[in-house]
């Protein structure tokens, strides 16, 4: 009785060392942003107002995105709606052609890589250079991100020092943190200067100013947008805010939570180019969120800020890796992102859940995580996909608990289980035996104990 | 003060010494508790599963049984929190669920309702706290390591009360131990290196007796402990509260 996710898990595991190492690596970030959260007195209020602030904003998203917009072209910029993916690529290619542009550096966006945008546009001949240094390591190597923060913490410097030796010419077996990052800076450089536009994700759109806000750690979006003479920015509906009183929550919020560090390096406020630049186009992208606004189960996962905490936080994530995922957010929002998008496609992520709460515990917008990872397991036989096997067993389930004459037989008979030789037992065809030894069931159940104690 | 136990099917068959602890703990407290006979399960294993559906006869049948006590006490915080947060949604059009609000874990029922502030029975050991995940985020005996307030647990409380006994908590405090119910037959894998990380962070605490408020943990635990040779006994907190009572 396995899925998709469990298959991937197990392989996962067996390299118990680097297993370990992940493990690790996460939950100290997850300490990071504890020692954070315990340092702000106000911290749990935040939560609850950030999550109030989303609530309100999706729940009115048409008003806040006309006034998003009209404010956006008061600005100077020039606003584009893509429905899907699709219309999304298309509409950044066609201002690409536009202005004749052969080379695009970009700053971290998860909504690129969800439409499919890099190889699309490669393969209608411009050259795309992720310059998040994280992300910059995953475009050489040829892989997706493994993490929505991090996304190549999958990686370890020996792994990005063969990498950089093989792409980038860097000094043979020189793996010092210090040189690759200095080497990944001269090479990024030369791509800033040389490129004929740049590209930023918005973590944020502010509805009362038109202005996109972008938080990086190392400056790219900035060096993005200063370089070249044309800024493109892309943001998913749900990021638009109201005002900048509500960005002051989220801005404490969002790297305390995702790295543990009190602020991001960088916190850009975009509104309109600079005097000698071309005009800011700022793309608006749905591709199935209006859709998903109106899931009453559901529709909180739009809350998400992508802090990524909750993949940080747990346990199955951290034992399981990015990659254990069929969709490209992983995690407990990955999970639950990955069912709205293609419920068919994705429902083998389901299973990677103890329901054990942590990360909606964790997540500063307070999405219901854990719950809605349980009511799409309810409907997962609607959807085709529930397991034949674990179908049977609740079944078989029910019908022993549903009549206390079968139960009590069943139970009276549990005992005669320990007489059952172990390799029987403990065998193949008993998953419970592959971790587990097996238990001892007692002679008497408590429903016979009690009327002896009673007596 | 009319007491209904509700011992879940696991315990009763699996954990029969740890209803009657409960029972025993309860009686000794002088209160006025039953068990109602031919009870069975809630239907969380299926519901957790994703075959909801199978728990409202369950859920019906529990109703029955146990809507004229004044609690419903129980020794499993899992069970008690399936109960208590989707009872109500599962008996939706059918009637009005009273037993949600009327159900409680024993150690809260025996903290918060009854306030035991005096000494209990005997244990003089070290023991590891298992923070069960439902426990800390569905109904609050601790406060989760993931919130900032100010810090509480009420297992704690409970077994400091108990002579000899020396509680201690591993690293990572509230972190899952992997069962998860029929998480732990598809994810297996990942099932036993979360019960095998969090058994050994148990141990480390130089304790040979781990316990909390959850046999379904321990069960799981115990059994990874076993298939791995460890050398660890497992109680629940009622067993311990009532050592030697």
């Amino acid at each position: 009785m396995s899925t998709g996710h469990s298959k991937a898990a197990k392989e996962f595991l067996k390299n118990q060392t680097y297993a370990k190492w992940h493990d690790a690596t996460f939950w100290a970030v997850r300490s990071k942003r504890d020692n954070m959260a315990y340092g702000l007195d106000e911290w749990e209020q935040l939560r609850e107002k950030a999550s109030q602030i989303k609530r309100h904003t999706i729940t009115h998203l048409d008003e806040y995105l006309d006034q998003f917009a009209t404010n956006a072209e008061k600005n100077g910029c020039i606003v584009h709606w893509a429905k899907d993916a699709n219309e999304f690529n298309e509409i950044v290619y066609g201002i690409l052609k536009n202005h004749n542009v052969k080379k695009i550096v970009k700053s971290k966006s998860m909504l690129t890589e969800e439409c499919g945008m890099n190889p699309y546009l490669e393969e209608h001949g411009i050259e795309v250079v992720e310059t998040d240094l994280g992300e910059r390591i995953i475009q050489l190597k040829g892989q997706a991100p493994s993490h929505i923060v991090m996304p190549a913490i999958h990686l370890n410097h020996d792994d990005v020092g063969e990498l950089f030796e093989e792409k980038l010419g860097s000094e043979k077996g020189n793996h010092d943190p210090t040189y690759l990052t200095y080497v990944a800076r001269l090479s990024l450089r030369n791509e800033f200067l040389t490129a004929d536009a740049g590209m930023t994700g918005g973590n944020f759109g502010i509805a009362e100013t038109g202005d996109i806000v972008v938080c990086t750690n190392e400056g790219n979006a900035d060096m993005s947008t200063s370089c070249p003479k044309l800024h493109i920015a892309a943001i998913g509906l749900e990021k638009i805010i109201p005002n900048y009183d509500c960005l002051a929550v989220f801005q404490r919020m969002l790297c305390r939570a995702g790295t543990g560090q009190p602020t991001t390096t960088f916190t850009s406020h975009f509104r309109k180019a600079r005097p000698t630049a071309h005009p800011m186009h700022i793309v608006l992208v749905d591709n199935g969120r209006s859709e998903w606004i109106g899931n009453p189960e559901h529709w909180e996962a739009l809350k998400c800020i992508r802090c990524g905490s909750c993949m940080n936080t747990c346990p199955v994530y951290r034992r399981s890796g990015g990659y254990s995922y069929s969709y490209f957010i992983p995690g407990p929002i990955g999970i639950n992102l990955g069912m709205l998008r293609d419920p068919q496609k994705h429902s083998g992520n389901v299973s990677a859940c103890t329901l054990c709460n942590s990360c909606q515990t964790v997540c500063p917008a307070k999405v219901n995580l854990g719950d809605q990872i349980y009511l799409w397991r309810q409907q997962l036989d609607e959807f085709g996909t529930a397991n034949p096997e674990k179908k049977l067993i609740c079944k078989g389930l029910g019908t022993v608990y549903g009549s206390s004459g079968i139960y009590n037989l069943g139970t009276a008979l549990a005992h005669w289980a320990n007489i059952i030789p172990s390799p029987l037992m403990n065998c193949g065809l008993n998953p419970w035996a592959e971790g587990h030894k097996m238990m001892e069931f007692p002679k008497k159940p408590f429903h016979k104990l009690i009327k002896e104690i009673e007596k | 003060m009319k007491i209904g136990l509700f011992i879940p099917c696991y315990v009763d068959v699996v954990y029969p010494q740890v209803g009657v602890a409960t029972y025993k703990l309860l009686k000794h407290l002088g209160l006025d508790v039953t068990y109602p006979l031919n009870q069975t399960c809630c239907g969380q294993p299926m519901a957790n599963a994703g075959f909801e559906k199978q728990a409202i006869p369950l859920a019906e049948k529990f109703e029955d049984k146990f809507k004229e006590f004044d609690y419903v006490v129980a020794p499993s915080v899992s069970c008690t929190a399936f109960v208590k947060l989707n009872y109500s949604r599962l008996l939706e059009g059918k009637h009005e669920c009273l037993t949600s609000s009327k159900i409680m874990d024993v150690v809260e029922f025996l903290h918060d309702v009854i306030k035991v502030n005096h000494p209990l029975g005997t244990f003089p050991h070290k023991v590891s706290l298992h923070n069960s995940c439902h426990g800390v985020r569905e109904l609050g005996l601790s406060s989760p390591s993931e919130e900032h307030v100010t810090p509480f647990n009420k297992i704690k409380d409970l077994l400091n009360l108990v002579e000899g006994i020396q509680v201690l908590e591993p690293e990572r405090p509230d972190e899952c131990c992997g069962f998860g119910g029929m998480f732990a037959i598809e994810e297996t894998a990942v099932s036993a290196q979360m019960g095998l990380d969090k058994v050994q962070r148990h141990m480390k605490t130089g304790a040979r007796f781990i316990t909390g408020p959850d046999c379904s943990c321990l069960m799981h635990m115990a059994g990874v402990a076993k298939k791995q040779g460890l050398n660890v006994e497992f109680k629940h907190v009622v067993e311990i509260l009532a050592a030697g009572l």
